[in-house]
């Protein structure tokens, strides 16, 4: 049934937001509207995609974070550091130093969130020929694809493959070491940095899991800016990080487009971009792609290079990894790399907990949770359509004149919101009525600009 | 509720552009996901033998809380032999037609498995009449 409980990352500063609607454009649920000149979002919808905060002028989109402060009120602070991290970095900045420059800040320990891919490559392929009556296997990677199928595309729910993201994995790892050091969880402050808002909202409220093993969430960019700086600085010209795992070219290039369907026993396709993902999504519910395996969706062009929150150009980030990736080649034949043995030593426990349960679809687009009152609706919905301009200019404070009409019939809009509506009834009535109503989307204050007063 | 979409023979770009209209209207009413999925499948592959088989065609949508009938017409060759036809593999498509990824003579098959009913009537020069029935007997 509908879940409400959904925590959303993406937040609308209103002192900042000018009400222009590039956002509500480009939003691909429709969850954005102007009103009162500001944009609001409807959580039902939201998907913590980012679309909005890439296109929005006056960055008045942002992502909420946690307290960086709040991090000191454990005595174990990890730093879960995605390998997009390092690849902000120029190529001549060793990963060692970044660390360092990491545990400066406060952090006691810094993991890569990658190190349970080793894992998930053989339990993906299992799960695969496990559950050869679901065709194609979506993978449950990118938070925002997983939400994106729960509110658009109810009916793939059940592709979803139900396993953890490498981070989840990771994480849960990490934990189970450290307790076995003799901490106790409340005393373990596990931050992800992150590339985006949608595992914000993932670790925050997990889909298919009661709880995540994660405590709270850093802004890649902000923590991006403290490193940077100190690199630049040459504040840590000594390196505190002892020789430690490195994580192999298949962990570090997982993030990337491709990254996981490359190790898939199988026909598999991989996907970046939202768009891109919501035309493939409409093949896979038409049943014409069921002879692949395994899809790769990802929200965001580049992937996880291009996160919303990731520091540099995407193409930067994504060539960068890739060639560290060369390099861990080059080092591993002058016998210069350390394995990790703290997730193979736990392989056992890690596939006891790498399931997650089914995932279920959300009401996103349903008009009424009553069919037939729902039939009138789409009824009344047509009619409205029909009867508008069909030109999808905005003005009226929702994405399209589709979009209006549903407001209108959902008791959320009026048909005087509509401009063209307003200027065919101005012909014969008094405006003030009409003024109001504008009034009500657009704010007083543009509308006196126009006046001239 | 009745709607209509047009369909034209021969142009795979826009193939499945009808079934994705319909597809958003049944999402917006509360259906079991499993039964949108079914309508999804059988609807398409009617609207890709209109795109693949013929010259012309009108998805037509008719619908209410216990049933969903789509009957997709089209002005074409029609079959000839629909038995024939309705057999896995059997395909008349030409080789540029399979190079597009259709014609792997599922359709119709898939069609059957899908629909609750399925009525095909059709006439040699003149065109075919596939009409699928779906029963929404939601709980
Ligand atoms: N609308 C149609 N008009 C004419 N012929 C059709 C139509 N639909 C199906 N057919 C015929 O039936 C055959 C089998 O259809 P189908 O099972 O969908 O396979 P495919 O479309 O892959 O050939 C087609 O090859 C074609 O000869
Ligand atoms: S592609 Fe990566 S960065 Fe983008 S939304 Fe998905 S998980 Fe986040
Ligand atoms: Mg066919």
């Amino acid at each position: 049934m509908a879940d409400h409980t959904f925590h959303h990352a993406l937040k609308i500063l209103e002192e900042v937001c000018i009400g222009c609607t590039h956002c509500m454009q480009a939003c691909p649920t429709e969850a954005l509207r102007v009103r009162n000149g500001k944009a609001v979002l409807n959580k039902n919808k939201c998907v913590d995609c980012g679309e909005c905060m890439r296109v929005c002028p006056v960055n008045a989109i942002t992502v909420e974070q946690d307290d960086f402060e709040d991090i000191f009120k454990f005595k174990v602070r990890i730093a879960l550091v995605p390998s997009v991290f390092i690849g902000q970095f120029a190529r001549n900045i060793p990963t060692r130093k970044i660390y360092s420059s990491i545990l400066e800040q406060g952090f006691t320990h810094v993991y890569e969130a990658e190190h349970g891919v080793n894992i998930l490559i053989n339990a993906v392929n299992s799960y695969l020929d496990n559950r050869k009556e679901i065709r194609p296997v979506i993978s449950s990677f990118c938070p925002a694809i997983v939400r994106m199928i729960q509110v658009r595309f109810p009916n793939l729910a059940e592709n979803i493959m139900l396993l953890k993201a490498p981070l989840d994995i990771a994480a849960l790892s990490y934990r189970k070491v450290l307790n076995e050091r003799g901490y106790n969880d409340d005393e373990i402050g596990i931050y992800y940095i992150t590339p985006c808002a949608a595992k914000i909202a993932a670790v925050k409220s997990p889909v298919g899991e009661l709880s995540s093993a994660i405590t709270g969430v850093i802004r890649l960019d902000s923590l991006y800016n403290k490193v940077y700086s100190s690199i630049k600085k040459e504040v840590n010209s000594s390196c505190i990080v002892p020789e430690k795992e490195q994580l192999k070219p298949r962990e570090m290039t997982w993030s990337l487009t491709g990254g996981e369907s490359r190790f898939i026993n199988g026909r598999s396709l991989a996907i970046d971009g939202i768009n891109n993902a919501i035309e493939f999504l409409e093949k896979i519910e038409n049943g014409s792609i069921s002879n692949f395996d395994f899809i790769e969706l990802r929200a965001c062009d580049e992937s996880c290079a291009g996160g919303i929150l990731s520091a540099n150009n995407r193409f930067l980030v994504s060539e960068r990894l890739k060639e560290r990736a060369k390099q861990y080649k080059l080092d591993k034949k002058e016998g210069k790399i350390i394995n990790n043995k703290t997730i193979r030593q736990n392989t056992e426990y890690l596939l006891d907990h790498i399931s997650i349960d089914e995932v279920k679809a959300r009401s996103g687009l349903m008009l009424d949770e009553d069919m037939n009152a729902a039939l009138k609706k789409m009824e009344k919905i047509r009619q409205f359509t029909n009867y508008l301009p069909g030109i999808d200019c905005a003005a009226c404070g929702a994405p399209s004149c589709k979009t209006l009409a549903e407001d209108i019939v959902q008791g959320n809009a009026k048909t005087l919101d509509c401009i063209f509506v307003q200027y065919a009834i101005n012909r014969q009535e008094s405006s003030e009525k009409m003024n109001d109503q504008m009034e009500k989307i657009w704010g007083t204050e543009k509308l006196n600009k126009l006046a001239g007063s | 509720m009745h709607a209509q979409y047009e369909i034209q023979g021969g142009d795979f770009t826009k193939a499945g552009l009808a079934s994705s209209e319909v597809k958003k209207m049944l999402k917006q009413l509360n259906l079991d996901p499993k039964i949108i999925k079914r309508i999804a499948v059988a609807m398409y592959e009617a609207e890709v033998n209109v795109v693949a088989h013929a010259y012309h065609g009108i998805m037509d949508i008719e619908l209410n809380t216990e049933k969903i009938i789509i009957k997709v017409q089209d002005t074409g060759p029609g079959i000839a032999d629909i038995d024939k036809a309705m057999e896995e593999g059997f395909s008349t498509a030409s080789k540029e037609v399979r190079e597009m990824g259709f014609g792997a003579g599922m359709g119709l098959p898939n069609i059957k498995k899908n629909a609750d009913e399925l009525i095909l009537n059709s006439k040699i020069n003149k065109g075919t009449e596939v009409k699928l029935v779906f029963y929404l007997n939601h709980q």
